[in-house]
């Protein structure tokens, strides 16, 4: 699975004004179906690859795969 | 898609008066009062009585959420003076104020009315930040991307992120459409933002969602507009000064961005430009100045990509060449934009075809440009779910 695109928030909702600055992927699933999830840990960047670490609440949460 | 439109016989249609509030942070105005000044002024400016209006179009994103108030447009519509006249809200997001507009065109077209007034409004500055943003985010997928934490902000900076990645666009170019709209901005007495600033203000902004800073955002805003629309045959009875609306368009796409192949383009945008294009019976390069919907800047250079005006890729390059600027071959948003202007979210899509229709009247004032008898208006709804597109020209 590769990022597509990121953002880091800064500016966050009301709901999740206390986890800002969060960072958020547009992922591509292996097959390529694309879904937008929570990025936990190092910041990533397009292309980088990443995994599922875990799902809460419906959202995924991913993590960099180091190389 | 509709195989007849935009090939169907209709009546011409045009703009036959304007109305607007100043956009800004009103504390002491409610929607109501801000919705009946526009349209009174619009009435007035057109010189047309309320008994003499046939239907009521309001285009308005979230009056529910941000004051309360639901079925807005017999509401408001009372407060105009109307009486027993279908008066219909219209929501699209942002493209709210455009879509009302489409339909409100469209009724006169067929011949179903002939004196219609479309209003926009929305009263965003009485909620916090983070509530405001909240509401904005209910135009996205809420049990998707909208849950993971993005906000609009956080979906255009994706958009900017894809873009600079697959064609080069650099942080200057997006500062440069900011630095641009607020020199503009300064010019229009209309505007919630006057204010002057560098491209080194721009790049040093307080991040909102990366890359973007509050440079690349458009403004909080409260504010209403307003466009009285007659039949072009009848519109002497009313102005010396009629604005034909050569062509307007409304289209939608897929909802959410993560639905989407690629993120760098609105397919809607380019549909409904195209249904324009060929409705007005002119090309991009006809086009004297246009009304770009920069929710963020970066929305107003992949729109200058979608719309024709500048190759695929190179919306970011086009502007920092300087070809958008007053004095450019292109104008684009010389108001001042959502950027400058403000974005009261329902009164954007009709504040353009005020601002349109202002230019080709020759009633600009300090942002009046030289070339000024065709121009073109886009309206944006969410992350490009929906979108409208408007060209007008002197009748």
């Amino acid at each position: 699975m590769k990022v597509y695109t990121e953002t880091v928030v800064h500016s966050a909702p009301e709901a999740y004004v206390n986890e800002a600055p969060y960072q958020i992927a547009i992922v591509v699933r292996d097959d390529g179906s694309r879904v937008t999830g929570r990025v936990l840990g190092e910041r990533v960047v397009i292309d980088d690859q990443v995994e599922l670490a875990e799902t809460r609440g419906g959202v995924p949460y991913f993590t960099k795969r180091n190389q | 898609m509709v195989a007849r439109y935009p090939d169907c016989s209709m009546r011409p249609v045009a703009v036959i008066g304007l109305g607007k509030t100043p956009f800004g942070a009103f504390p002491d105005r409610d929607l109501r009062s801000l919705a009946v000044e526009a349209g009174s002024k619009c009435l007035e400016n057109g010189q047309v009585k309320a008994s003499q209006v046939e239907a009521f179009y309001l285009g308005n994103f979230a009056g529910p959420a941000f004051v309360g108030q639901n079925h807005l447009a017999p509401y408001i519509g009372q407060g105009l003076g109307f009486d027993g006249i279908p008066a219909t809200r219209f929501e699209a997001a942002c493209a709210s104020g455009g879509t009302a507009f489409f339909h409100a065109w469209a009724a006169v077209a067929a011949g179903i009315y002939d004196l219609v007034l479309v209003t926009g409004v929305e009263k965003m500055t009485s909620q916090t930040t983070p509530r405001v943003a909240e509401i904005l985010a209910s135009a996205g997928d809420v049990a998707g991307e909208m849950k993971a934490g993005a906000t609009f902000p956080a979906l255009f900076a994706m958009i900017a992120r894809r873009h600079m990645h697959d064609f080069g666009t650099r942080r200057e170019d997006l500062a440069a459409v900011a630095v641009k709209n607020h020199a503009n901005g300064a010019r229009n007495p209309y505007a919630h933002m006057r204010k002057v600033i560098t491209i080194q203000q721009a790049l040093a902004g307080k991040p909102v969602a990366d890359p973007l800073t509050v440079y690349d955002c458009s403004l909080v805003s409260d504010g209403a507009a307003a466009v009285l629309l007659a039949p072009l045959e009848r519109a002497a009875e009313f102005t010396s000064k009629p604005v034909r609306i050569a062509a307007v368009a409304q289209t939608s796409d897929r909802f959410a961005l993560d639905q989407k192949d690629d993120i760098t383009t609105f397919p809607a945008v380019r549909r409904a430009a195209e249904q324009a294009y060929k409705m007005a019976g002119v090309g991009p390069r006809d086009i004297e100045f246009a009304e770009l919907h920069d929710c963020f800047t970066i929305a107003e250079i992949v729109a200058l990509e979608d719309l024709g005006f500048a190759p695929r890729g190179q919306g970011g390059r086009y502007t920092s060449e300087g070809c958008t600027l007053p004095s450019g071959p292109l104008p684009v948003n010389a108001s001042g934009g959502l950027k400058a202007k403000g974005h009261p979210v329902g009164a954007t899509g009709v504040g353009q075809i005020c601002d349109l229709a202002l230019q080709i009247r020759g009633e600009a004032g300090e942002m009046q440009l030289p070339r000024h008898e065709l121009g073109l208006a886009e309206n944006l709804g969410g992350s490009g779910a929906s979108a409208v597109v408007t060209i007008l020209r002197a009748a």
